[in-house]
């Protein structure tokens, strides 16, 4: 019985492992399937890096929203942290917080070709949010508080 | 007539705050300014009576991408300052929010890199939005003509922050060698990932 007990611990283990373990590491042409999804969900992505203060502000905002509406809205974070920071401080971060929202990873330095493909608004400062489904699609250059997500989100599954 | 001076001075103040906002277009006309610089004195672009131009850097201490940068912008004002295109870094954070950029912590990074460009601090945070800067390192690249700077280029530095041996386009040494050359800019604007300015 305890060995059993043991096994399961260990199969546990090694489940959420490779989850923690493993960056989902794309360059821009594999970021663009996640840009474009055309089923009946919202797509909330946002753009991050553990260097940038305000998006650490507003991620848990991101969390609250994706449990909110886990059945209507899929939040994808996707982190701008440099490669060279994956091990020191992207691992240890998602490590500590335990995020329950999808995390990609974005490493692709040709920026000023692939920053208008996501909104010719956009000038390369982070925080920005996409939101999207199959009808619409509107880009947030800014940060923000769970209330202004919540009145944006309802725009877009209503 | 009050009423009328009023609204003026509104629509004035409106007008004002909106070019603000949205900042800088190629060939607009830069603002010159005086900031002080971390070697306690105050800088104005008037004051380079010889140059032909700047490439004015909005960067800071703390954006990694401003740290990846530094040693590429050392190299240009090094490259340019001889030849008329001097570099004048400006610091556009609030150091409340970040500490890590006050003046003193400016002059102790410039020590430890041996910067040889002035490095200012925007503590009023009053120019950085005229330009339109939006994160660091934001370039712009003026041209002097008559008594007026000229945008001629707004964006990044090169197209690869990671690796400078590997970067493909030297954006702003292009802009620059153009204008040196009495040429146009033939890409004036690039958009790269950088830090947003704490405000």
């Amino acid at each position: 019985m305890k060995s059993l007990k043991i096994t399961a611990l260990f199969l546990l283990i090694l489940n959420c492992a490779p989850k923690q373990d493993k960056l989902e590491v794309y360059d821009f042409q594999g970021i663009e399937q996640f840009l474009y999804f055309n089923d009946s969900k919202t797509y909330v992505i946002n753009f991050w890096a553990t260097w940038c203060a305000p998006c650490i502000k507003e991620l848990p905002y991101f969390e609250q929203i994706q449990d909110e509406y886990k059945d209507k809205i899929e939040v994808i974070l996707i982190s701008l942290d440099f490669p060279s920071h994956y091990e020191t401080k992207l691992k240890p971060f998602l490590k500590e917080k335990q995020l329950k929202s999808k995390v990609i990873v974005l490493d692709d330095v040709d920026m000023n070709s692939w920053i208008p493909k996501i909104d010719s608004k956009w000038d390369g400062a982070i925080p920005v949010t996409l939101i999207y489904n199959k009808e619409k699609r509107q880009f947030y250059p800014q940060s923000f508080t769970y209330n202004q997500l919540v009145t944006e989100v309802k725009k877009f599954i209503n | 007539m009050k009423k009328i001076n009023l609204f003026l001075l509104t629509t004035f103040f409106a007008t004002t705050l909106l070019s603000a906002q949205s900042g800088y277009d190629i060939g607009a006309t830069a603002t010159d300014f005086k900031l002080e610089n971390i070697d306690g004195t105050f800088v104005s672009l008037s004051d380079f009576e010889q140059a032909k131009g700047f490439i004015v850097v909005f960067t800071c201490n703390t954006c990694p991408y401003a740290v990846a940068y530094e040693d590429r912008i050392e190299a240009l004002n090094k490259m340019y300052a001889t030849k008329g295109y001097p570099v004048i870094a400006i610091m556009p954070n609030n150091i409340e929010i970040k500490p890590g950029d006050s003046l003193d912590a400016m002059k102790r990074r410039a020590k430890e890199k041996g910067f040889t460009f002035p490095y200012l601090i925007d503590r009023e945070q009053t120019i950085f939005p005229q330009y339109g800067a939006t994160k660091t390192p934001h370039v712009y690249i003026l041209e002097k003509s008559n008594d007026t700077n000229v945008v001629r280029y707004i964006g990044a530095i090169d197209d690869n922050y990671k690796d400078a041996n590997a970067v493909e386009v030297k954006y702003v040494e292009e802009a620059v060698n153009a204008l040196l050359a009495k040429k146009p800019v033939s890409v004036t604007k690039t958009r790269a990932i950088g830090c947003s300015i704490k405000i």
